[in-house]
């Protein structure tokens, strides 16, 4: 049977015929799905012979019977419930979840769309081997046993720090914190995931601010915002489900104010839009600062309270006069007083942020100035106020907090002595050895000390690239990376795409461990070396995720794993019991057949991870809190009356204590309204009691019930002597908390006396607007690398080169020293479409979502358009300074600003104009492929976290 | 007796295209065939509105008037169906249809869903309720199960509503209220020639 593409057209006549030649990006698209499905279905046979067979096995039958299932969904950090119905272990349905206080049944694209997991269709199904270039299906034991035999001899010759664990935000909680623990014993910090990409900026920026990383509030909260404000957040594609509370608040007459270089779908819904050119995120936040400060907008009391340092702001706010910020920004006085004067007159405010203000050079400096703009209103620990930062993936905030991070153990840590003692105790094993498991030579000295590298942060994804091609002597370990593991991540997510697919053909092994083949499987030219691993995914496992707003949710299984796909904690296990470390990972977990009891992980977790109050939502808590979902209410997420009367939805952290406390969680951070056993709470005292003889701890300001009635220290044993509250501790308490401190009390006895006197256990502080432990204590202004503005680089340069930051040298001045903004004229940004995911494997393979879009394609401004001669619709040639190019489809439209291209990040599986559609597995290409934007991404990572710049890079457009 | 319809504000859609895929995973709908579209005007520019559109289940249904083998019947409940047995492919309706609801998949050889599909306010076709006849061509019969359809029930902002229009005309009267304006429904200004 011939099948041919001419389906697609029905998409496009229809919406002409109701509103005549009306364009708009769909129509453009699908009337454009000559190539993207019509490879499809030469390829396979066509979606639509799938379908058929969807139509007569997976759909509901009569007289069958179903049960219901709740899990969450499994894209993005709203957190939404997914309820499923399945038939004879099969997933023939799925309703709303309207009793969750969260989502109250809605979805976007990617939610509604989420059965197709039990399709599968298009999954990786078996362990595959490279032979000869060729794909060739392999059994678990054999793939698992040549693996584990390589990195056992790269281990030996060259240091466990040459095999890369690279995990995923696609974990669960326990998955993660698993695989976290599985790095350490091997003996590496070379672990990480994608959260350093994502909000590194943010974590970094945020916790040395305040106290910790995370959203402050939730998004059933922003029903309380007065006026909200986005920068460089598309909640509507990036968080769909969001927009309900957003505009709910809005119909409730707060004022949405959205900054953003495009005119996005959430833009369409503002009552501001302000148009500012790319990475100039701080010259706007310190002109709308100026007004604030000119008018005398600020919250006095506050800042006297609860701040620090904000006369060091104030100096450098005055160079930003409305001149200034006009020649830098290109935003005129009017609308940055607008602005400034509607956060100004509508209290509490909040402001919104992601990927457009973390992905920089500089960003942890944009970061900082959002939090400081909040400072200097008062509009922290209030209800409606707060910095609500959407993270990405599903569990990108429980993946982050269980630290599957290069610089950090579980819990924010870090990689002190005191925190592999304190983990190694939690693990019940012995410290020494943890530490013979490491390569125990210095290469980086710290204050003269040489430093071994369990100490040191290893390198971060997103410079892994960099760990494979760099010259061994320029590096702070014995050896480049020779193997790497992609366990749960999409390499078209990262920047500088030609030099990634050198480093995967370099590397001795390469192994892919995901649902799909992905990017990775098709990028590099290799004929050996390389396997890829199925796992399944978090709807054939249970767990429990953490949603952007702190609060914890419990998944239950929905389907057994698809064909030979296995849960990533299984995998963990057996790759365990080949390295020798089975019985030391899983000391205190139970292990059933291969699979470990996910309730004995977070058992474990909650054992550990007092910094941030994970301990005291054990996995029956969090399984109440589903079956009880309807009684939470869904502005406040409190729970009124039922079993859980007053406790807080998820129990968002931190949740104080042993989970006997029963302490309710925290639903908006600083609070000081609210008791903290009563989920209130303070700016954390993490940065020192006084600093150059000036007071860092809160005057006069303390959450309601404090028996301490001012700043206060962190709580040790020590205090609590001092306080006379010693003796309030029990006889066993007492045994486990002598000599520690809140965070390392494993007996939870010092956090429940503090707060039994109303104190936070992290002591009572102001909030600093200096970090004077970061290279630009106050943060400034600096031009990106690749700038279009070469004019501004004297005024605002970057930094000096570093010769080693996460133990690889990183550029800074080398680079900008050349001007590349006449080759390369136009503003190179990207971002995110509401249809896919990240790299886009899962969601490209999946029908319903990739019809919506078949192609990969650069908007780009009509004018720009006229002047290299293309036209809408035509394909052209996007290249950028450093080579990498790209043949996309052209989507002229003034969503973009003169001079400023978008790109949306999520397409894989073409390279500089090639469909790879050859190399993957059969039967596992997904249905839509296209160029990642990524490979004409350039050079550029923060100063503190290493977050790739992928928001500002330069390029050209040519006609292809 | 019910009357139902679909409403959808357009201050609240956000085009995430959630009710698009809760369509075709609801009715396993192929590839090329589109019961429900989003459709955006003025895309990019200030002024943008997104709408959610599918058949609109008329009282005196175009498609139904002119239909050259009288396929389409109207249930009790004000919905539009029509039966694929008789039905015979020609695309008048398509002529006729304000909305560009009725779709014509291309497969015929793939039986049932060969013939015209379009949006049955997911209430199945003429089969038995519930049968597996009735959902191999036309896809879950939610109004049988004493359900919504699955657009209007997981739409990610509420925008589409779905359900007797007493109950959606109240529903959407209470958030005019709310508001504090008049209807912002796409139509409003043309109708009334503001702006």
């Amino acid at each position: 049977m011939k099948l041919t593409k001419k389906q697609n057209d029905q998409g496009a006549k229809a919406p002409r015929g109701l509103l005549g030649a009306s364009v708009n990006r769909r129509s453009f698209l699908k009337s454009s799905g000559i190539t993207g499905g019509g490879a499809a279905l030469a390829f396979a046979g066509g979606p639509s012979m799938l379908t058929k067979a969807h139509a007569t096995t997976a759909g509901p039958k009569a007289g069958v019977e179903t049960k219901v299932i709740r899990s969450v969904c499994t894209h993005c950090s709203v957190g939404c419930g997914v309820m499923a119905e399945v038939q004879d272990g099969v997933w023939t349905g799925q309703e709303p979840d309207f009793k969750s206080p969260i989502n109250l049944g809605a979805h976007c694209a990617k939610g509604a769309s989420v059965r197709e997991h039990g399709h599968g269709e298009r999954r990786l199904k078996y362990p595959m081997k490279l032979v000869g270039g060729k794909w060739t299906k392999v059994s678990w034991d054999t793939a698992i046993g040549e693996i584990g035999d390589q990195m056992l001899k790269i281990r030996e010759e060259s240091s466990p720090d040459s095999v890369y664990w690279l995990g995923s935000a696609k974990f669960n909680n326990e998955q993660a914190y698993l695989f976290r623990k599985f790095a350490a014993l091997w003996g590496t910090n070379n672990v990480d995931h994608q959260a350093r990409i994502c909000h590194s900026t943010t974590v970094a920026g945020v916790a040395n601010t305040w106290g910790y990383g995370a959203m402050t509030n939730s998004y059933n909260d922003m029903q309380n915002s007065k006026a909200m404000f986005f920068i460089g957040s598309n909640a509507a594609e990036a968080h769909p489900v969001a927009m309900q509370h957003i505009l709910k608040a809005k119909e409730s007459g707060s004022k949405l104010i959205v900054c953003d270089p495009r005119f996005t779908r959430t833009a369409a819904h503002a009552d501001q839009f302000i148009q500012m050119r790319p990475g100039t995120d701080v010259p706007l936040i310190w002109g709308m600062m100026w007004h604030i400060f000119e008018n005398g907008w600020e919250d006095k009391e506050f800042i006297n309270q609860r701040v620090y340092g904000m006369d060091e702001i104030r100096t450098e706010v005055a160079k930003w006069d409305p001149a200034e910020t006009e020649r830098v920004t290109g935003i005129p006085e009017a609308g940055v007083k607008q602005a400034a004067q509607t956060l100004a007159e509508n209290r509490p405010g909040t402001v919104v942020w992601c990927m457009g203000g973390t992905q920089h050079t500089i960003g942890n400096n944009n970061t900082r100035s959002y939090c400081i703009l909040q400072l200097a209103l008062g509009n922290m620990g209030v209800s409606g106020g707060g910095t609500n930062i959407f993270r990405g993936h599903d569990n990108v905030q429980g993946a982050t907090d269980m630290c599957v991070l290069s610089h950090s153990l579980p819990g924010y840590f870090g990689l002190s002595g005191g925190a592999w003692k304190h983990w190694s105790s939690v693990w019940d094993l012995d410290v020494d050895w943890v530490t013979a498991r490491f390569d125990p030579e210095a290469y980086e000295t710290i204050k003269d000390k040489p430093v071994p590298t369990m100490n040191r942060p290893g390198m971060p994804v997103s410079r892994w690239i960099d760990g494979v091609l760099e010259d061994p002597d320029n590096i702070a370990q014995k050896d480049n990376i020779r193997a790497m593991v992609l366990w749960g991540h999409a390499p078209n997510s990262q920047t500088r795409g030609p030099e990634m697919k050198k480093a995967m053909e370099k590397l001795d092994l390469l192994v892919v461990i995901d649902p799909y083949p992905t990017h990775s499987a098709v990028l590099p030219d290799r004929q050996e070396g390389m396997y890829l691993l199925p796992a399944c995914t978090q709807f054939e496992t249970s767990g429990s995720v953490t949603a952007s707003n702190r609060s914890l949710q419990w998944r239950d299984k929905v389907i057994e794993p698809l064909f030979e796909s296995l849960p990533d904690h299984t995998i963990m296990s057996k790759f365990a019991k080949k390295f020798g470390i089975h019985d030391e990972l899983f000391k205190n977990i139970e292990v059933n057949g291969e699979e470990p009891l996910i309730e004995d992980i977070t058992r474990e977790f909650n054992k550990g991870m007092w910094t941030i109050g994970y301990t005291g939502q054990s996995p029956e808590r969090i399984k109440e809190h589903m079956a009880n979902r309807h009684t939470f209410d869904t502005t406040t997420l409190q729970a009124v009356g039922g079993p859980l009367d007053g406790e807080y939805y998820g129990l968002p952290w931190p949740c104080w204590g042993t989970a006997d406390m029963k302490h309710p969680g925290t639903p908006n951070l600083y609070d000081t309204s609210k008791a903290v056993a009563e989920g209130g709470l303070n700016f954390r005292a993490r940065f020192g009691v006084e600093r150059d003889g000036v007071n860092l701890l809160a005057e006069g300001s303390y959450s309601v019930g404090a028996e301490i009635e001012d700043g206060y220290p962190e709580f040790t044993a020590d205090i609590l002597k001092q306080m006379g509250w010693w003796d309030e501790l029990t006889a066993e308490e007492k045994v486990l908390a002598e000599g520690k401190n809140w965070k390392t009390d494993r007996s939870g006895g010092i956090q429940r006396v503090a707060i039994k006197h109303g104190c936070a256990p992290f002591g009572n502080a102001k909030a600093r607007a200096v970090v004077w432990t970061f290279p630009d204590p106050v943060p400034i202004h600096r031009e990106p690398l690749y700038t279009a503005r070469y004019d501004l680089v004297a005024d605002y340069p970057t930094y000096e080169d570093r010769k080693s930051h996460y133990r690889l040298p990183t550029r800074y001045g080398s680079i900008q020293a050349t001007d590349y903004s006449g080759d390369y004229p136009l503003i190179h940004t990207s971002g995110r479409l509401v249809e896919y995911e990240g790299g886009g494997d899962e969601s490209r393979s999946n029908p319903w979502l990739a019809e919506l879009q078949q192609d990969m394609f650069v908007e780009i401004n009509p004018a720009d358009a006229n002047d290299v001669g293309i036209q809408d619709e035509q394909q052209v040639w996007l290249e950028g300074p450093e080579g990498g190019k790209i043949k996309v489809k052209a989507m002229v439209t003034s969503r973009v600003a003169r001079g400023v291209v978008f790109t949306p990040f999520h397409f894989g599986g073409h390279y500089q104009g090639e469909d790879l559609l050859d190399k993957y597995p059969e039967g596992a290409a997904p249905y839509v492929r296209g160029e990642s934007d990524n490979t004409t991404m350039t050079y550029g990572y923060d100063s503190v976290t290493q977050m790739q710049e992928s928001k500002c890079s330069l390029c050209k457009i040519t006609a292809a | 007796m019910a009357r139902m319809k679909f409403l959808c504000d357009a201050e609240r859609c956000i085009e995430c295209n959630g009710c698009v895929t809760a369509c075709k995973n609801e009715h396993e709908v192929p590839w090329g065939v589109n019961r429900r579209r989003v459709v955006t005007l003025g895309d990019g520019e200030p002024g943008e509105k997104s709408i959610s559109v599918a058949c609109m289940h008329c009282t005196d249904a175009p498609c139904q008037a002119v239909c050259p083998v009288d396929c389409f019947y109207t249930t009790d409940d004000g919905i539009v169906l029509h039966d694929k047995n008789l039905c015979i492919g020609c695309g008048y309706c398509f002529y006729a249809c304000p909305f560009g609801a009725p779709q014509y998949p291309q497969q015929s050889s793939f039986g049932a869903r060969g013939k015209m599909d379009k949006c049955t306010f997911c209430a199945g076709g003429p089969e038995d309720d519930l049968s597996d006849a009735e959902y191999e061509r036309y896809g879950r019969n939610r109004i049988a199960e004493g359900a919504l359809p699955l657009c209007a029930e997981m739409c990610a902002t509420k925008a589409l509503i779905a359900g007797d229009g007493d109950e959606v005309a109240d529903i959407y009267r209470e958030r005019v209220l709310q508001r504090g304006g008049r209807p912002q429904t796409w139509g409003w200004e043309t109708a009334y020639q503001e702006g």
